[in-house]
């Protein structure tokens, strides 16, 4: 065997270990590195009142109302398997809005209401002009169809 | 690509190709750029920050690909001692160190008015930042071990850093696959791309402009390198001679 060779298959056996270790540790980070937790995580894992996380999911449409202070809002955050009410007294981002995406910081009340400290927007991988706001998007396909049609 | 191993025959392709790709490069981004400030209509949810893409989007294929370009050259190096790849290497760092941080920074700028927030601990964040991390640290471990390099080129070890920062790349692709995370997911996907068409034209022309302006880099900083090592080599045999 010429010592090329011998290099590159060493090299190649170090990538393919050094891959897989990585592979491992990511894998292994699967729910700790998880940015938020979505309610059906919290559903099935179960999250003390109290306990400061991220909760992350879409605001379901018709939800959102004003407290009667004025400040105060709270909306139902959903993942489609699950969902949670919550509450924030605050500013809310621009993007904000009923049936877009939501994280929100702050803990379990002993009701099982979210009371969130902070909002942050989650925007989704779609962009197009305003002139198709209202369409629907195909996920597979990645057509825009007329909500209506 | 032992054609290329002797320095006089890549510098006859490399001179030439230098100015190509510098010129083309910043026709095509500043074309792009200016359709994408003043030709594409604004994002239905995100408005105008949305033109920060056109940015955003080549800074972090850059930053992803510049290490891809030095595990390659990493791979070369360490198996076919090819002589160029140790200089390839070390010419990529600088500007793909650089085009990470704009990533980071563009991405910066656009988070705070479209999430509300300058900087998340997020999957696809901290994936990047770590890459921003890397180059910095192959920079330095370059310039540390430069004595046991040749050529003006990175040493084994820096090289061997290299092939093995190149775990990275695929989670940062994946990160917000694996991950719940703030970053959405990917919009341009082999199955076609979520962003509208009258949106994602100029990103073309601006990806391409960058990745031109990139590679002209590269070729002008490796060319520096043999420069040097050749003024290095006269200066030795005139102080020996």
């Amino acid at each position: 065997m010429k010592a090329k060779h011998q290099r590159l298959i060493l090299a190649l056996a170090a990538l393919v270990a050094i891959v897989g270790a990585g592979l491992l540790a990511v894998s292994a980070l699967k729910d700790e590195a998880a940015y938020f937790y979505a309610p059906n995580d919290v559903k099935t894992k179960g999250v003390e009142p109290g306990k400061a996380i991220r909760l992350g999911g879409m605001v379901v449409k018709g939800s959102l109302h004003r407290a009667a202070d004025g400040v105060t809002i709270g909306f139902d955050v959903t993942d489609g398997k699950a969902t949670v009410p919550a509450t924030f007294s605050g500013i809310a981002p621009d993007l904000f809005k009923e049936g877009s995406g939501v994280v929100a910081e702050g803990a379990f009340d002993t009701k099982g209401t979210f009371v969130a400290t902070n909002l942050l927007a989650k925007h989704d991988e779609r962009y197009m002009p305003r002139e198709l706001e209202g369409m629907t998007y195909n996920e597979t396909t990645h057509e825009m169809k007329k909500a209506d049609q | 690509m032992h054609r290329f191993a002797n320095p006089a025959r890549f510098l006859k392709i490399a001179r030439p190709l230098t100015g190509w790709f510098f010129w083309l490069g910043l026709v095509l981004l500043l074309a792009g750029a200016g359709c994408g400030l003043f030709l594409t209509p604004a994002d239905y949810l995100q408005g105008q920050t949305v033109r920060i893409l056109y940015i955003h989007v080549p800074a972090a294929w850059l930053g992803m690909g510049g290490w891809t370009g030095i595990a390659i050259a990493a791979l070369m190096q360490l198996v076919w001692r090819h002589p160029l790849a140790a200089v390839a290497g070390r010419a990529i760092a600088g500007p793909g160190a650089l085009f990470t941080a704009i990533c980071l920074a563009t991405g910066s700028i656009w988070g705070r008015p479209t999430w509300g927030t300058w900087w998340e601990w997020d999957g696809r964040m901290t994936s990047m930042l770590v890459l921003l991390f890397l180059y910095l640290g192959y920079i330095a471990l370059a310039n540390a071990s430069a004595r046991q390099a040749e050529q003006g080129g990175v040493s084994s070890v820096t090289a061997i850093f290299g092939l093995v920062g190149a775990v990275n790349i695929p989670i940062i692709n994946r990160s917000v696959v694996w991950w719940n995370s703030l970053h959405q997911g990917p919009s341009i996907t082999l199955r076609g791309s979520s962003i509208d068409g009258s949106l994602l034209w100029p990103l073309g022309l601006t990806l391409l402009g960058f990745s031109l302006w990139f590679g002209a880099i590269v070729l002008m900083r490796m060319r520096t390198i043999l420069a040097r090592n050749k003024v290095e080599a006269r200066m030795r045999r005139l102080t020996r001679g």
